[in-house]
């Protein structure tokens, strides 16, 4: 009878952590650009993230490009792609669910700081962005 | 008979004939709807990541040749990186290949394949002839409307493209 208890509650555990695993919040996308980085999660900045949605950088044809330029200057507005389509806002506030799913979150980094910045954004730079749109009212 | 009863059987015949009449061309000899309207076709990846940023186009629009360049090139997409994970870039692949149009699955792509050179490969399906040859009546100034934004964005005037639909009735220009 104990021993049954046991086993469910071990079974129940293990699905707790699976669901735990397959859902991220900001804050736990946080703690890991965080740790990848090697710095402490309280070393992140809102204000260098701020920064690095904000700042214009030469893109296609001399123009300047910055992530405000199809996210909009508020990230809790929707946006556009250059085809026209709605993007939706980036900030939690404005949209659940941002930053909740770790593979799609590399990927548009992945893609757009190529677009943007012409190279990768480093661990730091991904956390700093994160924090600054989490705590976006 | 009365007139009430003579023009029911009147409306009566006329329905039936026209029903008849409009339901036999379409899609007798090919599984989709015909010119304008397209397969309904199950693909999620190609559902998700092609519609992240435009519709996800109709593999029927261009051939395969075409697809093979475009999906080999995602790293540099019209001037945006849309790179994916190999194995989703891979399924996606055989999913437009096996539906493009050079591959007789649908009367659209047979359309498109009339007006194409043997060897033609564009990247672009706003640049087939096919598709010039439709929109020939739009004016450049259309195009650029800022309600269209651009000839890719079908789904500015095309109301039901989404769903595959492409026939006059379902077209409004935004102003």
């Amino acid at each position: 009878m104990i021993e049954r208890f046991f086993l469910g509650g071990l079974a129940m555990l293990g699905m707790t952590s699976a669901v735990a695993l397959a859902a991220e919040t900001p804050a736990s996308l946080m703690a890991r650009y965080a740790q990848e980085a090697g710095i402490p999660v309280s070393a992140l900045s809102a204000d260098r993230g701020a920064a690095l949605y904000r700042t214009d950088h030469p893109g296609r044809d001399a123009q300047p490009v910055s992530c405000a330029s199809c996210h909009t200057d508020s990230p809790k507005q929707p946006g556009n792609t250059r085809v026209g389509k709605r993007i939706e806002p980036l900030a939690p506030v404005a949209n659940r669910g941002r930053f909740t799913d770790a593979a799609k979150v590399e990927k548009w980094f992945r893609r757009n700081c190529q677009d943007v910045l012409q190279r990768e954004c480093s661990a730091q730079e991904k956390g700093d962005f994160i924090f600054w749109l989490s705590q976006v009212k | 008979m009365n007139y009430f009863l003579r023009g029911i059987s009147v409306l009566t015949t006329v329905s039936m004939v026209s029903v008849l009449a409009f339901s036999l061309p379409s899609g007798q000899a090919h599984g989709d709807g015909g010119d304008y309207v397209l397969p309904q076709l199950k693909n999620k990846n190609w559902q998700q990541e092609c519609s992240s940023c435009h519709i996800a186009y109709a593999p029927a629009f261009l051939p395969r040749a075409s697809w093979r360049r475009l999906m080999g090139g995602l790293d540099q997409h019209f001037g945006e990186n849309a790179s994916l994970d190999p194995a989703t870039q891979a399924d996606i692949l055989k999913f437009l290949e096996a539906n493009a149009a050079d591959s007789g699955t649908s009367q659209m792509g047979r359309r498109v394949m009339q007006s194409m050179g043997a060897k033609d490969a564009p990247l672009r399906l706003t640049e087939t002839r096919w598709f010039t040859h439709k929109h020939d009546e739009v004016q450049p100034a259309t195009w650029s409307r800022k309600s269209v934004g651009s000839a890719a964005n079908c789904a500015a005037c095309h109301q039901k493209a989404e769903q595959g639909r492409f026939d006059d009735d379902s077209v409004r220009i935004p102003k």
